[in-house]
């Protein structure tokens, strides 16, 4: 018997039409496939933007402590009060801290992956970037808040290393410091560089894997150094890498709420200003209003991460 | 191109074995960077199954017996397994059909149509919780299992799309034309040319998406209403030191439960050219 004959069509002439007429009119088809995430997506996803979008030109009054859908523009003219502009200035210039921090630890490991690992290393070093950018959020937030606190294993290891007195120099810095590490800036920004890492390497992994050896060569063969080759060659092509891996720690940092409630100083971050606003506040127009700064960040660097090409880098 | 020489390919391990040894300072940094991604993970572990009286600490399964005994830890796992696997088989199906239609042909609109489905990962996850808190209040529903549902699936179809999409643009078109050829139709072309071929990138793309709605915390917060999912019963624990114990265990049994779809994924697509989960 020939094996094709397992393959018997469908025995229903009417599925057999369908499924012929469906491959030849590929509008149809295409149309078809299309509808459901498309009205999943332009409904329910943009519909609710559009929705977020519009409350932000609600009027909330302070005395009622009620919203009515008066349009005002008051919401985004709020947003330059020095109080609201000092939570922006905040979390941008947390953001990006960490992203400088994320991109200056990722690399080495990124080409050390790339350049010189066995395959089985680098399987191994894969894996061991992938497990920990994938556990859950809430865990690695939650041991980051064990091992900083006053009687976790980092404060353990300081006072066995005999370091205390550096440690409460260092935390007496004004802007980084606080009073102890899971109170001050520096262990928040420890944190957020700790949870954002592996999306750093990945993007950078994957623009190193790209780079022909042939042109590291030829650079050497041209009498340049290590540094130099680094500087002129490798650095230009895996920018886009960097840039791209940059988009996520970014924005995730921008948009975080959890980490700078649970540690470092008391100050408001976008997010956290967001989530008690619409919270125990009630002024959705007020948040709706700040969740377009993290927006518009995050849409001019966009535009200034596809300037620099790392969207060919993703 | 006949001239044209290939430069791509083995990157920059194609280099002479005799400079292949790193300095010991980058393999130190690249260890050490390792060491400190992994550093809390083992934290959590080791606490896990330690306890203590007065100084001294032991080695003890202890708290895992009393974590199972607890109904508050067992009812927030059903859940979050439950939210998992329907918005998973969800996004199962969007992201196919979306990738079906994407991946071949060019249209008007198409390059928004893709933005469209990443930007729930792409913006912050706060913007998406908010945005579909204030669609819901506007309609009058209330938070609930469902709700859940809506959002998680809503940023798990890019995962299943990524992954699809991928497979779908490295099969030969001409495969379905010669089985079309050969008299098959549409039907039995799908069952037997296309669906095996995307098997393990369905597969992955799913695990993938399970894992990221099982650990999801930040939308879940603004459309669980009343609902307890794990990461959202994790998170009420730390306002509960007394019972830091309980939570070690079920932390590390959450790492658990995610690690193990990663890792499946990661041998299912291992050899393509996108592998799955190195963009979340």
């Amino acid at each position: 018997m020939l094996p094709s004959a397992s393959l018997t069509p469908p025995a229903n002439p009417l599925l057999r039409w369908l499924g012929n007429t469906l491959y030849r009119k590929h509008h149809l088809f295409l149309f078809l496939l299309l509808t459901p995430p498309l009205l999943w997506f332009g409904v329910v996803y943009l519909g609710s933007l559009f929705a977020l979008l519009w409350q932000s030109f609600y009027t909330f009054d302070s005395f009622s402590m009620s919203v009515s859908p008066d349009l005002t523009l008051e919401n985004y003219r709020s947003l330059i009060d020095a109080a609201n502009f000092d939570i922006i200035l905040r979390t941008l210039s947390m953001a990006i801290a960490v992203t400088l921090a994320c991109a200056l630890i990722a690399f080495p490991i990124a080409y050390y992956m790339t350049r010189y690992g066995s395959s089985a290393e680098k399987g191994f070093f894969y894996i061991a970037v992938m497990l920990p950018m994938w556990a859950s959020y809430i865990v690695k937030t939650y041991a980051w808040t064990v091992i900083l606190s006053q009687q976790g294993i980092l404060y353990w290891c300081i006072n066995h290393l005999g370091l205390t007195a550096a440690l409460n120099h260092i935390l007496q810095i004004p802007v980084i410091g606080g009073n102890t590490l899971a109170t001050s800036n520096l262990g928040r920004f420890m944190v957020f560089t700790y949870i954002w890492l592996p999306f750093m390497i990945l993007p950078i992994q994957a623009a190193l894997e790209r780079v022909p050896a042939n042109l590291l060569q030829a650079s050497a063969d041209l009498g340049a150094k290590p540094a130099q080759t680094f500087r002129h060659v490798l650095l230009p092509l895996v920018f886009p890498g960097v840039v791209a891996g940059s988009i996520f720690t970014f924005s995730l940092t921008l948009g975080d709420y959890i980490i700078p409630q649970l540690i470092g100083p008391s100050g408001l971050y976008i997010g956290t200003m967001v989530y008690t606003m619409q919270g125990s506040v009630g002024n959705m127009p007020l948040a709706a209003a700040f969740t377009v700064v993290p927006i518009v960040l995050i849409f001019i660097y966009l535009a200034l991460a596809k300037r620099a090409g790392a969207f060919d880098a993703l | 191109m006949p001239y044209n020489i290939k430069q791509s390919g083995k990157g920059l391990r194609a280099k002479p074995s005799n400079e292949n040894r790193a300095p010991v300072w980058l393999k130190t940094l690249a260890y050490g960077g390792l060491v400190f991604l992994h550093f809390p993970i083992v934290v959590i572990v080791i606490n896990a199954f330690l306890a203590g009286d007065g100084d001294k600490a032991y080695f003890t399964l202890r708290w895992f017996h009393e974590a199972f005994a607890r109904e508050d830890v067992m009812l927030a796992i059903a859940l979050s397994l439950k939210v998992a696997a329907v918005a998973t088989l969800l996004a199962l199906v969007m992201g196919t059909m979306a990738a079906a239609a994407l991946y071949r042909r060019n249209f008007f609109g198409k390059e928004a149509i893709t933005t469209m489905l990443i930007l729930p990962i792409a913006l912050p996850g706060i913007i998406t919780g908010i945005a579909l808190l204030s669609a819901m209040n506007i309609l009058d529903i209330t938070p609930g299992f469902w709700t859940i549902i809506v959002s998680h699936a809503t940023f798990c179809v890019v995962m299943i799309y990524n992954n699809v999409v991928a497979r779908f643009r490295r099969m030969p078109h001409s495969l379905v034309e010669a089985s079309m050829d050969l008299g098959a139709d549409g039907f039995t072309t799908f069952r037997h040319i296309i669906l095996p071929q995307l098997a393990t990138a369905l597969l992955a793309g799913a695990l993938l998406a399970f894992a990221l709605s099982f650990d999801e915390l930040i939308v879940t917060i603004f459309t669980s209403g009343h609902e307890i999912t794990l990461p959202i019963w994790l998170l009420n624990q730390l306002a509960r030191p007394r019972d830091a114990a309980i939570t070690n265990v079920v932390a590390m049994m959450v790492m658990l439960i995610t690690a193990l779809p990663i890792i499946a994924a990661y041998y299912l697509t291992r050899g393509t050219e996108s592998i799955a989960g190195s963009s979340r």
